[in-house]
């Protein structure tokens, strides 16, 4: 019986080929659209985690309580072996160090006076290092304006707004005028090499970048930093398990009695973070939930629809003298195996697509150009996310969507007095 | 009730319910069918004709009275028994033939032998006889939607009696037929009733095939009007 049923289930393609098509289809849908939003929803989170916050970022506890002041005579010390330390028991991360100081630019003219000056954001970060991620995940590439990227300890970026504003041009001299991080007051001279533009808004409205070299140098930081930042290696924040890291990591080595011992912090700990981690969650949420449930209307009626339309052949095949238990169990398996080779076909398809524009990003760079002044956030790349669940989420509306329509209309047909059946077989 | 009796119904009542009410469709019927009969049930439409043919094949039940075909009670049997019943013992024929459009002829005859979970070999050679007996064998492969209306109904033929049953129902089987295809059908059944010895029972208002009959049951309105018995039905050799 089953190679009979399989052999009309091949033969009929309104019930094999059209239905495993659309299952196919919807599936794909639902998992590009949410690997689509959480990928969205990561660069977004990226954005803030590159700036600010890391995936996990591990400062002293005294630097954490007055984190605003950006205290950097409360930094971390013996960063090299801290980093060694995190790599070996949390490789899962890749950790890079920074400093992020604050002071006064002044620009000079030919005879040294000052020809303009204004406050200064500064980010020391690890570009030189080989194994360092820092340019890439600041798309710094990308958001080059002008001239080239650190090469030497006192080369410097700054942002195109910052460089308007002092009215400066690559390959000019500048004065970093500031305190070290023992509150001496210093002075330092960086040599602009680019600007840059992140297009996120107003962030890097006063925003330099050097070299950790250059800061350490400046700010007489050795193998001192602010803060080791860290980064899941895909990039991806995975928040329960940034969360469950950082409270383990503490547990084991921060002492709360000692002010200087070190603290992490997931990326949720920082500044309504928290907040945007839990809404951005929920968003997904609902909205992945509305969608499933449309899609899973729209297959549970195929599977309601492909069930009913087959009243003919239940009915004579109850004349025949089966059982309305077995051809219940045959319609069923049927939508079994129809909903698992579309959902499969799906699921790879999927996943596939949501793994190219994951690695390779839809650029709406220029588009965004274009349409908004340059002072808007959005974000100019849009990438998808291959997340775990993406692998088995496309089996709740493929198959059981499916099964569900089918054995409801199976038992619309089972509650049918069986003549019933012959009257509308009749007609 | 006699061993050779194939159906005996006792003052059989089968009500449906209709909004909060009843509706009678068959008024305390008694009725003797004996083995090897050519049976037809005449009546016009809404008479009862379908109604009686269900609960004899057992896919509707009496609202009262007793029915027993072939040796089961079915007031007695469950669902299962009674689809045994259907699966061993007994062939249907339709008037809109409800071939499976997906298989083929000889595939199509194939399906109650599968049911019955003979082995392919003995399939075989049953499907080949009574696709034979039809005079269908140049079309085994062919699926139904080439297949004229006759040719459709001789394969429901076929399938109604290719695992040999004591018992064929035919609900109209010729109302979707032309006259020489009614004929040509009816004669194919009057041959098979006559070598398999089977039991034959039709429901019918079609004059052609009144002329066949060996018994005719005369129905209206639920209740059996009159019963005769006929010797030389008109239209054999
Ligand atoms: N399921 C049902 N519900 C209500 N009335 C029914 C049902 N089936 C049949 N009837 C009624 O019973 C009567 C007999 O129907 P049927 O046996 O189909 O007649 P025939 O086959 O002789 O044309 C008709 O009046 C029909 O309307
Ligand atoms: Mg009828």
């Amino acid at each position: 019986m089953i190679r009979f049923l399989t052999k009309g289930l091949l033969r009929d393609r309104s019930r094999s080929l059209f239905p495993v098509l659309v299952i196919t289809l919807t599936v794909t849908l639902v998992i590009f659209s949410i690997g689509f939003m959480k990928g969205t929803m990561n660069s977004l989170l990226l954005d803030t985690a590159v700036i600010l916050t890391g995936h996990e970022k591990v400062v002293t506890r005294a630097y954490n309580e007055e984190s605003q002041l950006m205290p950097n005579d409360l930094a971390l010390l013996d960063v090299d072996q801290l980093i060694n330390n995190l790599e070996q028991d949390y490789p899962e991360f890749f950790w890079s160090p920074r400093i992020t100081f604050a002071g006064l630019l002044d620009v000079p003219d030919e005879n040294g006076e000052t020809k303009a000056q204004g406050p200064v954001l500064a980010l020391g970060i690890d570009f030189f290092s080989d194994e360092s991620r820092e340019v890439e995940i600041w798309e710094l590439e990308r958001s080059l304006v002008s001239g080239r990227l650190p090469e030497n300890r006192d080369d410097a970026l700054i942002s195109s707004k910052l460089a308007d504003q002092l009215n400066i041009q690559a390959g000019e001299q500048v004065t970093f005028i500031g305190s070290t991080m023992d509150n001496a007051f210093t002075t330092y001279n960086f040599t602009i090499i680019g600007t840059f533009n992140l297009r996120k808004g107003q962030t890097d409205k006063q925003m330099m970048l050097v070299d950790l070299s250059g800061a350490r140098a400046a700010l007489d930081m050795d193998n001192a930093a602010s803060a080791i930042f860290g980064f899941a290696h895909s990039l991806y924040y995975d928040d329960e398990a940034a969360v469950a890291l950082r409270s383990k990591y503490n547990e084991i080595h921060s002492d709360s009695l000692d002010i200087f011992s070190p603290f992490m912090l997931a990326l949720r700990d920082g500044n309504q973070m928290g907040s945007m981690v839990d809404i951005s969650n929920a968003m997904m949420a609902i909205m992945g939930g509305i969608f499933l449930v449309v899609v899973m209307v729209v297959l549970w009626n195929m599977g309601l629809m492909s069930g009913l339309r087959r009243y003919g052949e239940v009915g004579l095949r109850l004349a025949l003298g089966e059982s309305k238990g077995q051809v219940y169990r045959s319609m069923i398996s049927e939508a079994v195996i129809i909903g698992l080779a579309g959902t499969a076909m799906g699921t790879g398809i999927g996943i596939a697509l949501t793994y190219y524009v994951q690695e390779n990003g839809i650029d709406y760079t220029k588009g965004m150009e274009a349409l908004s002044s340059s002072s808007m956030v959005a974000p100019n790349i849009f990438y998808a996310q291959v997340t775990p669940d993406l692998f088995y989420i496309g089996f709740i509306p493929g198959v059981l969507a499916t099964v569900l329509g089918t054995m409801l209309a199976g038992m619309a047909i089972y509650k049918r007095e069986m003549a019933q059946l012959f009257k509308e077989l009749e007609t | 009730m006699t061993n050779d009796s194939v159906v005996t119904i006792q003052n059989l009542v089968k009500q449906f319910p209709v909004g909060g009410d009843f509706f009678t469709a068959l008024k305390d019927l008694s009725l003797t069918i004996n083995k090897g009969e050519f049976t037809g049930l005449i009546g016009p439409s809404g008479s009862g004709k379908t109604t009686l043919l269900n609960i004899i094949g057992g896919l509707d039940s009496p609202t009262k009275g007793k029915v027993s075909v072939l040796g089961q009670a079915l007031n007695d049997t469950s669902h299962g028994e009674r689809a045994r019943l259907r699966r061993k013992y007994m062939g249907f024929i339709f008037q809109s033939y409800n071939l499976l459009p997906v298989y083929t002829v000889f595939e199509n005859v194939e399906l109650p032998l599968i049911l019955n979970k003979m082995d392919t070999d003995e399939r075989r050679s049953m499907v080949e006889q009574a696709v034979e007996s039809v005079g269908l064998t140049d079309k085994m492969d062919s699926r139904p939607n080439m297949l004229s209306g006759g040719e459709c109904q001789r394969t429901a033929i076929a399938r109604a009696i290719v695992h040999q049953p004591a018992l064929v129902l035919a609900d109209e089987p010729t109302a979707n037929l032309d006259a020489e295809n009614s004929h040509h059908i009816m004669k194919i059944l009057v041959r098979l009733n006559q070598e398999l010895s089977t039991s034959f029972i039709f429901a019918t208002h079609d004059e052609k095939i009144m002329a066949y009959l060996r018994r005719i049951i005369h129905l209206d309105d639920g209740e059996i009007t009159e019963d005769e018995i006929i010797d030389n039905p008109k239209a054999r050799d």
